[in-house]
């Protein structure tokens, strides 16, 4: 059991009436890098945020690292590990690249004091060396890419033992994407665990452990990713390889 | 960064001896009381700046939080008291030293609340209200915000204007002088009022609070709750990933600005020697978002050189009866030609090197 980093069972959430999760239930194990694959409004940046704590749970069970953590506030989540790298980046425009990883450290800076922050904005130098050049420039003013990797320094910038990352594709050209897909593997190779969301199916299911595939609210399948690429469902829902015959 | 904030206050500080010294070269020392009054409501403008500029959030009712801090001092140093004397409370006010015994004009007996206790509760009361208000108030966002904090604005001004406790219409006047500091050897005692004997002790008073209140705001823009109150500029949702509470931010930056606020209105009510119901309306309101936004929204410094500088032009009559006019046209002319505030629009980035306070 104690290998299951994130523990799900039965989940239900949603926004007011709107009942968006059914009955969710998945694990991401340590140390893995598992795909949440789906088409638009299938309910992935719902989990995602219901997991950090932006959402209550209607029902079902999260615990993370063995805790249950289904009723915690987003502080908590955050210090006991775990970070969101939301969709679209969502970088804060009009600060400063540095203020930026600074604001990710929010919580690591309350727990642990100033200079376990400014020790974590070293390391993130270290692995994005292209935002150490850039720290002083307003994020609204970095690329597409830049700022996609603003936006997970900045998750990284807490610590976490669990990275989620909300579409980190989005609106980026392929060769950014490859570049964004290398660090997401680096990341895992550093100890990370990466809960990956995802439309670009092929991509994901590439570096991907595991997968599962959401729809409309629903897990509908999961399984090796090398599995998921070979399935016919899959190829034919989201990897658009269908033969026409 | 820490050298160039320590520099723009030293700078601040030298213009303040500058502008006095100025006004004894040229004979004009009669400024120095409107130069007081524009700096204390330099104070609510930057206030309200952190608020605005950086946090984001509207407020079209700041003039109802100076209204209540001065109101509140001006009624408690100048009600009587002594028909309440008899209940506990009182009396054991009137032990612990709170209470000042005097005489009204007509040398019947007046028991006021002493000012610096009437000051402090002023500013308490106020932010207590900012406190009850904000929760509800900051859910709202954009035209709801800017519409509840303006109906908030209203209600105050119509509560002064009725409440006979607070004069109606005539507001409140005769409001002592606050001792600040007892006479000390050479210097006199400190006091705020706008007495010619006090002109430039008050002066260096006002100009010293805003020294210290800018201080306090730049200190509180580059800390950590700094930076979580303006990511709420940029995306809410971002910054609760992160485990900001972006709920909680709002309220205490709002309550900061009604601080400063009422801080500012019951300094200057005590300067003025009194207050009426126009400093509550909605205009007045209106002219603290302009000076905000002329002064460059994300820059406190602009927004302080504005503030103080336009409110000392409208205090000396220079915009004469078209007062309100000129404001509210400034508010239209910034917001079409010169979003970013006027300083920066006139000399560019070239300034912006020497402020500190905002975004490299």
């Amino acid at each position: 059991m104690t290998d299951r980093m994130l523990r799900i069972r039965n989940l239900d959430a949603g926004y007011g009436k709107l009942r968006v999760l059914k009955n969710i239930s998945l694990h991401v194990k340590s140390g893995e890098i598992v795909a949440m694959i789906g088409a638009n409004g299938a309910g992935k940046s719902t989990l995602l945020h219901t997991i950090i704590g932006l959402i209550r749970p209607m029902s079902g069970e999260i615990s993370f690292l063995g805790q249950a953590c289904d009723r915690a506030a987003v502080g908590r989540i955050v210090a006991s590990g775990c970070a969101l790298v939301p969709e679209g980046r969502q970088v804060f425009a009009s600060m400063s690249v540095e203020e930026n990883l600074l604001l990710g450290g929010y919580v690591l800076q309350k727990e642990k004091g100033r200079a376990a922050v400014q020790e974590e904005l070293a390391r993130q130098y270290l692995l994005f060396p292209r935002l150490k050049e850039r720290r002083r420039q307003l994020a609204g003013t970095l690329s597409g890419g830049e700022q996609q990797m603003l936006a997970m320094a900045r998750a990284l910038m807490s610590r976490p033992k669990l990275v989620m990352m909300d579409e980190p594709s989005t609106g980026l050209a392929p060769l950014i994407i490859r570049d964004i897909f290398k660090i997401i593997r680096q990341l895992r190779e550093e100890g990370n665990t990466v809960l990956l969301v995802e439309q670009n199916a092929r991509a994901a299911l590439t570096i991907a452990d595991r997968g599962y595939v959401l729809e409309v609210g629903k897990i509908i399948v999961q399984g090796p990713a090398t599995d998921l690429l070979a399935n016919s469902d899959v190829q034919r829902a989201y990897l658009g390889r269908e033969k026409i015959e | 960064m820490k050298t160039r904030k320590l520099l723009s206050l030293t700078a601040l500080a030298l213009l303040t001896a500058g502008l006095h010294l100025f006004t004894v070269l040229s004979g004009t020392q009669f400024y120095l009381t409107q130069l007081t009054m524009a700096a204390y409501y330099g104070l609510v403008v930057i206030g309200l700046g952190v608020m605005m500029g950086y946090a984001g959030q509207i407020s079209i009712g700041h003039a109802g939080f100076f209204a209540i801090g001065g109101y509140l001092s001006a009624a408690l140093t100048t009600n009587d008291l002594t028909p309440f004397l008899a209940p506990g409370l009182i009396r054991w006010l009137d032990r612990v030293g709170l209470l000042v015994h005097g005489q009204d004009i007509f040398g019947d007996p007046l028991m006021t609340v002493s000012p610096w206790a009437a000051c402090l509760s002023a500013v308490t009361v106020t932010a207590l209200i900012a406190l009850l208000i904000g929760g509800p108030v900051l859910k709202l966002r954009g035209h709801y915000l800017a519409m509840a904090t303006l109906g908030f604005g209203i209600i105050v001004y119509r509560i002064f204007l009725a409440s006979p406790f607070f004069g109606e219409a005539d507001g409140i006047s005769e409001v002592p002088g606050f001792q600040l500091l007892p006479a000390t050897g050479l210097l006199g005692p400190v006091i705020i009022s706008g007495d010619a004997a006090h002109r430039v002790l008050n002066y260096y008073l006002a100009w010293g609070v805003l020294l210290l209140g800018m201080a306090l705001l730049l200190n509180l823009i580059d800390s950590r709750a700094g930076r979580a109150l303006r990511s709420l500029h940029s995306s809410e949702e971002a910054a609760e990933a992160f485990g900001i509470d972006t709920a909680r931010c709002k309220v205490q930056v709002f309550v900061l600005s009604a601080i400063y606020a009422a801080l500012a209105g019951s300094l200057l009510t005590h300067f003025n020697g009194g207050i009426g119901p126009g400093e509550a309306s909605v205009m007045k309101s209106v002219r603290y978002v302009a000076l905000v936004a002329v002064g460059g929204m994300t820059s406190l410094w602009g927004t302080l050189v504005m503030g103080v500088g336009l409110t000392f032009l409208s205090l000396r009559g220079v915009f004469g009866s078209y007062d309100d006019v000129v404001f509210g046209v400034i508010l239209i002319a910034v917001m079409l030609f010169a979003p970013e505030g006027v300083l920066r629009g006139l000399f560019g980035r070239a300034l912006q090197r020497f402020l500190p306070g905002r975004q490299t």
